[in-house]
């Protein structure tokens, strides 16, 4: 099975994490940038399909340069190769854009099964294997918690917030997965080594014939205006329990009217 | 005035959900409401005296197997369509998964822009988000097309303003392409009265300092008292505590009720990305120099066994 995994280099979300007062993007330059954590669990998802069912696990990037550190990163976890698009039109890109460019590098590749995180945590918008599977005219199996697959027929569970739903297609399809799903590997020194000679192919926006003005600002369908900081919250009161504990707590409950 | 399309969130179990109400009190600023049901047979008629209770001017409805069977793309199909002739003012949908999924495939449809987690709604398109787990408040406009966003659970408060909206069934033609991911069972695996946990008022949840699955009874009983949702550290549900889909945090859900209850959590940045936004915020955690008391209006540093059985108690007293 041909397996693409995409995966986006995200600021760790451990740290602080800002926009860009400049052009209101998010600021990539002075963060620590890591694999969003959701797409490791897509990655050890395709390695374990790859592993039962024999096929090839390739990693899709959209990102300027640095994001080449995340993408060896996640090779070193085992995928085959990588292919990297990146174009400096990209910078500002919104997710309809994004879409369209992630779409037209799926289209050049032929994936059987195309595996994402569920969403990533800086935008946390969750629209991207939907819009993908849109433009691309194939099955979504979102939000899984399970992924079988059975010759040419995907099953999933999906976790819902009443309980589970299960959903079936057939490949080609995309599926996007949880971090329910298993628990990621984590890279062998072996796999480190490996990861630098594995190829990573570079595409331009040109090689996939998407026009500058589709994408980047110019070709943005939303534009924020403004962005400010949340002052911190402040601590209020703190009490150590010295036997009245649970009392003090319900009159702090009982002044705010939640008793 | 134009319309505004709602796009209904319900269950079976507990119908309209308030996200709804939230969504259709969000709309009668911006113009006329309509609420689109897209569902199984008989969803509108079930659901019509709340929606009109809220304002609906009027009732959407595509209804039946066709629509229901599949995952999202029916929906966003007869969305699409329903967009494409009434040209409303803006559309409206919950930010949660599903509600997510039919905007990003309107979005492609339409080729038009999409705003989520959106807490306010200015009558001009602009919406107020918050990103990066609470710390950032942002302005933003859908620049090409229609204002199309999803709307948080929590972010307005419903106020009823009655209409007697009449259901107009909507003709359901979708391809073959929208039926590709076909839903083949439903599983129902939370059970009892709690409130949603995106949706409820008062939310109490357990940490690693619960200790074990057993233990997190003390959890769900102060949420009884309370009248909450009970929800869960990552580091609660990674050591199987409690189940997967009550996990607050920068994997799990995101919460701001009007009170966050947190029990034996520690307040490490992943779990206070699903719940800083919280009105009022409560911890006890035997650690006095956790973070989550950073956070705290009201902390109490001790045994959570003593502290959260004395607590019940004294709140049954005062009932």
């Amino acid at each position: 099975m041909n397996i693409v995994v995409l995966v986006k280099q995200v600021p760790d979300s451990g740290a602080d994490r800002n926009l860009r007062n400049d052009d209101n993007t998010v600021d990539r330059g002075s963060a620590n940038n890591v694999i969003n954590e959701m797409d490791e669990y897509a990655i050890e998802e395709a390695l374990k399909i790859k592993e039962a069912h024999g096929g090839e696990v390739t990693i899709l990037t959209m990102g300027p340069d640095r994001a080449t550190e995340s993408i060896r990163k996640a090779l070193s976890m085992g995928p085959d190769k990588a292919v990297h698009v990146v174009d400096d039109a990209l910078h500002g890109s919104c997710a309809v854009a994004t879409s369209k460019v992630l779409a037209a590098a799926l289209g050049q590749l032929n994936a059987d099964l195309v595996i994402c995180g569920a969403e990533s945590t800086d935008g946390r918008v969750q629209v991207m294997p939907h819009m993908i599977a849109e433009r691309l005219g194939v099955a979504a199996l979102t939000g899984a918690r399970k992924l079988t697959v059975d010759g040419a027929t995907l099953t999933v569970e999906r976790q819902t917030e009443e309980g589970y739903e299960v959903v079936t297609a057939a490949t080609p399809a995309v599926v996007s997965v949880w971090d329910t799903i298993n628990e990621p590997r984590y890279p062998s020194f072996k796999g480190i080594m490996a990861a630098k000679k594995k190829p990573v192919q570079t595409l331009s926006l040109a090689d996939l014939g998407v026009a500058p003005a589709e994408v980047g600002f110019d070709g943005a369908t939303s534009a924020v205006v403004e962005h400010t900081k949340r002052p911190p919250r402040s601590g209020g009161t703190k009490i150590t329990d010295e036997g009245e504990g649970g009392v003090k707590l319900v009159e702090f409950l009982a002044t705010e009217k939640f008793v | 005035m134009s319309e505004v399309l709602v796009v209904v969130e319900a269950t079976k179990e507990f119908g309209v959900k308030k996200v709804t109400l939230e969504m259709l009190t969000l709309a009668r600023e911006l113009g006329t409401p309509s609420a689109v049901v897209l569902g199984g047979a008989g969803a509108a008629e079930a659901l019509s005296a709340k929606l009109g209770e809220y304002g609906a001017e009027k009732i959407y409805a595509a209804e039946g197997d066709e629509i229901d069977g599949y995952l999202v793309a029916p929906k966003a199909t007869v969305l699409a369509e329903l967009v494409r002739r009434v040209q409303p003012a803006a559309v409206l949908l919950a930010s949660a998964q599903e509600g997510k999924e039919i905007a990003a495939r309107l979005a492609v449809k339409l080729d038009n822009g999409i705003l989520t987690d959106v807490v306010g709604l200015d009558a001009d398109g602009t919406a107020t988000q918050v990103a990066f787990a609470g710390s950032t408040i942002v302005k933003a406009k859908v620049t090409r097309g229609l204002p199309l966003v999803t709307v948080r659970p929590n972010s307005v408060n419903p106020s009823p303003a009655a209409a007697t909206p009449a259901i107009e069934q909507l003709t359901v033609s979708v391809t073959d392409t929208d039926k590709l991911a076909k839903v083949v069972d439903r599983v129902a695996e939370q059970k009892g009265s709690r409130p949603e946990l995106t949706e409820a008022g008062v939310v109490v949840s357990g940490g690693r300092g619960v200790g074990n699955a057993d233990n997190f009874k003390l959890v769900e009983e102060l949420a009884d008292l309370l009248g909450g949702a009970v929800g869960a550290s990552r580091a609660a549900v990674d050591s199987g505590f409690y189940p997967h889909q009550f996990q607050v945090g920068q994997t799990g859900k995101t919460v701001s009720p009007q009170l966050y209850v947190a029990l034996g959590i520690s307040g490490a940045i992943q779990h206070r990305a699903g719940m800083q936004t919280s009105k009022t915020i409560v911890a006890v955690n035997k650690d006095g120099e956790a973070p989550i008391f950073e956070l705290a209006d009201f902390g109490v540093v001790g045994d959570l066994f003593k502290i959260v059985p004395q607590a019940a108690e004294e709140i049954r007293k005062r009932k």
